[in-house]
């Protein structure tokens, strides 16, 4: 039976790693993703968890590594956080079209410079063109759940491809909270053990990562298109397999009493749960206000969040990293992809917090709903904007 | 193949597992060295390769000469590649997921992937202990995007990064010694390696096979492109490197060094420079001095060797 114990998220999602029989672990240590590999590294030196522990020379070697390990045919587990994130960079996109279903967790944390080990996306949001599936935990429970739902999706026959768990470093990773933890036994009728559907054989040679000519190389890039956004409907199928087995139903896109709001705010992550305090606090006064955020970001759940944003007047879009020069922040961006050209799209208000560790505190989602309030109210919709940042916004530096 | 030590040619498997049809140049040596090895594994072995002539000429999609499991990742990982693999091999082997049996794991790449970019992955690997081969075929420059230099590259070599100007000589720095910086990782077992001496070439990849543990083997791997030599004359070339001193033949088994094909009498280099475009730049003072530092290596070489066997 699931027990409900207070632990350090890290350590659970560790546990739940461990209790999908996670065959091989290659990883480095990176703040603040550390607390994941050393529990793992303690579990298999206890006996507790068959598995390799690969204590790798690098991220780069990391990923590299990962990409033997699933290739071989096994099931593959590592974590990893911001600059270790952007070592991987080059053998993200290799791992992804090998369609190697590794499985990593991201305690997301900001990039440099300046050196700063604190929570943003700016980790993830630069790796969204690798072609890896990524999925958000917004707390402990979440992000531990998603182990093995993670597992099932990478290494689901119709997917085939690598997934990326993020959670917020620090806010998440190392708050002690109360966790329903799934036993090995209950994982198991749920995560089946990993049938790979080819490996590296010796009785069955196959040639994998070879050249692709510019004769071939569009069609390789159409097939991985085809295979991300193919898989929507298995993680859709399988986030529900899970809801019904275990009571927590997880999907793509989530709102929170946006009903009846004209104002929603658009985000990921654990700053959604304080706005669900925020947004509880302002109903009272009468704002009717509501959240949409993503929890499935690739592929990107057009449908789905276009569902879930329709009819609403004002979005107000926090980004948690941004394109310096370029078109704001990537959820702002990929938010007006998806409604350019929709009849009566909401007008979106585009907001950069977070940055580096900055809290999104009460006062954050103040300001921001006074902005949305005057563009509801027929005002022009402010540029988009650095809103925490001192010395004053954007444009007005 | 049994008797490892009395390797005759009647005794040399027929079956090759890297085939005819791939694409290297006319006279390429590094695909000669790299079919002996995989003569020598057979067919239970898994290939992780870095990007490089090896992989380039190997498989071009839809093609492959690869009759054995080959997987490619990227220029600078091969060993960490392979190290992976082979802990996927032993995960999957001691949880019964997989017959548990002996699979040659061997990750390979160019001198510019091994002694240059890769160095940090491969010496990674080799000190986890994996037991895996790794294989650095050694053409002295990377060859594959055009011949530039390597911290491979032979002093004085003329390259396309490297070239010899009227100010400055082509290469100016000595070639990197990666075979020793094997032997300090303390591993089972390093040795280097040359196909024109198939015989000394395919007992060393043997014995890296057989021994349990990490073996780093460096290859000699002429190549008529990059170094402007005939593509008939790999072979010669090959000798006249370990009859000058250019590239000695040795093993370090768990710490102990033992010299092949001993010189006595060097050859002078010239003869051994003089078949190649890259050098045909370097005066009679410079090739002298070069030989003169290579005889020297030489004999701390044979110093190892009397050294790490007194009491045997």
């Amino acid at each position: 039976m699931a027990v409900r114990k207070g632990i350090e998220s890290s350590l659970a999602i560790a546990e739940a790693a461990a209790a999908c029989n996670v065959d091989c672990i290659a990883a480095y240590p990176i703040t603040p993703q550390t607390h994941i590999v050393e529990h793992l590294s303690e579990l298999v030196n206890d006996g507790v968890l068959d598995a390799e522990f690969i204590p790798v020379e690098s991220e780069h070697s990391a990923m590299s590594c990962c990409c033997g390990t699933a290739a071989a045919g096994a099931r593959t587990f590592t974590a990893t956080s911001s600059q270790g994130l952007a070592l991987m960079h080059e053998i993200m996109f290799i791992a992804a079209n090998l369609r190697l279903p590794i499985v990593m967790t991201v305690a997301n944390r900001a990039l440099s410079a300046p050196i700063n080990i604190w929570n943003d996306h700016s980790d993830v949001m630069t790796e969204r063109d690798c072609g890896w599936l990524q999925i958000f935990g917004e707390n402990g429970q979440e992000s531990t759940d998603l182990v093995p739902i993670c597992h099932k999706i990478a290494e689901d026959k119709r997917v085939l491809l690598p997934i990326m768990l993020n959670f917020d470093g620090f806010i998440v990773s190392h708050v002690v909270e109360p966790i329903e933890m799934l036993t090995r036994e209950e994982i198991a009728t749920f995560l089946p053990d990993y049938e790979p559907q080819q490996r590296l054989d010796v009785d069955n040679p196959i040639t994998m990562g070879p050249v692709g000519m510019p004769e071939v190389y569009t069609e390789a890039k159409m097939a991985h298109e085809a295979a991300v956004r193919n898989a929507y409907g298995p993680i859709c199928e399988i986030l529900e397999e899970f809801g019904q087995k275990f009571g927590r139903t997880y999907k793509p896109v989530e709102t929170y009493k946006t009903e009846d709001a004209d104002i929603v705010f658009v985000m990921m992550g654990a700053a959604s749960e304080t706005c669900m305090s925020w947004v509880d606090k302002v109903r009272e006064q009468g704002k009717k206000v509501g959240i949409v955020r993503f929890r499935l970001w690739r592929p990107l759940p057009v449908e789905a969040f276009k569902e879930a944003v329709q009819g609403k007047k004002v979005l107000g879009i926090i980004d948690r990293h941004f394109s310096p020069g370029g078109a704001g922040g990537p959820v702002a961006q990929e938010v007006k992809y998806t409604l350019y050209g929709e009849k009566d799209a909401p007008k979106a208000v585009e907001v950069v917090a977070g940055l580096g560790g900055r809290d999104i505190d009460f006062d954050t989602f103040d300001k921001i709903f006074d902005r949305c309030q005057k563009v509801l109210d027929g005002g022009e919709v402010p540029p988009f904007e650095l809103i925490q940042a001192r010395g004053g916004h954007y444009g007005k530096i | 193949m049994e008797k490892f030590n009395v390797f005759a040619s009647r005794l040399i498997p027929k079956e090759d597992y890297v085939c005819s049809g791939h694409r290297a140049c006319q006279g390429c040596a590094e695909a000669l060295a790299m079919r002996l090895v995989h003569k020598v594994l057979g067919r239970n072995t898994i290939a992780a390769s870095a990007t490089g002539c090896m992989e380039i000429i190997s498989s071009p999609y839809p093609e492959t000469a690869w009759a054995i499991p080959w997987l490619h990742v990227a220029f600078e990982n091969s060993a960490s590649v392979g190290s992976g693999i082979e802990a996927g091999l032993k995960a999957l082997m001691r949880k019964g997921k997989i017959p548990k049996r002996k699979i040659n794991v061997i990750a390979y790449g160019g001198d510019g992937a091994t002694v240059d970019i890769g160095l940090q992955w491969v010496s990674g690997a080799m000190e986890r202990g994996h037991d895996m081969i790794y294989v650095c075929y050694d053409n002295e420059a990377y060859m594959n995007t055009g011949i530039q230099r390597s911290s491979s590259t032979p002093l004085h070599a003329a390259t396309t990064t490297s070239p010899a100007g009227k100010a400055i000589g082509g290469q100016q720095t000595w070639k990197k010694n990666m075979t020793e910086i094997m032997v300090a990782h303390n591993i089972p077992y390093v040795a280097t390696i040359n196909p024109s001496y198939p015989f000394d070439f395919m007992r060393k990849v043997k014995k890296a096979a057989e021994i349990e543990g990490p073996a780093y083997l460096h290859a000699y791997s002429c190549c008529p492109t990059g170094w402007g030599s005939r593509p008939e004359l790999g072979i010669q070339l090959g000798r006249l490197a370990v009859e000058t001193g250019a590239f000695p033949l040795y093993e370090v088994e768990y710490g102990k060094y033992s010299v092949q094909e001993k010189v006595e009498d060097f050859r002078p280099l010239k003869d051994y420079v003089k078949l190649q475009r890259r050098f045909r730049h370097l005066t009679d003072d410079q090739i002298a001095a070069s030989q003169e530092r290579l005889i020297k290596e030489y004999k701390l070489l044979l110093k190892k060797e009397q050294m790490t066997r007194e009491g045997d």
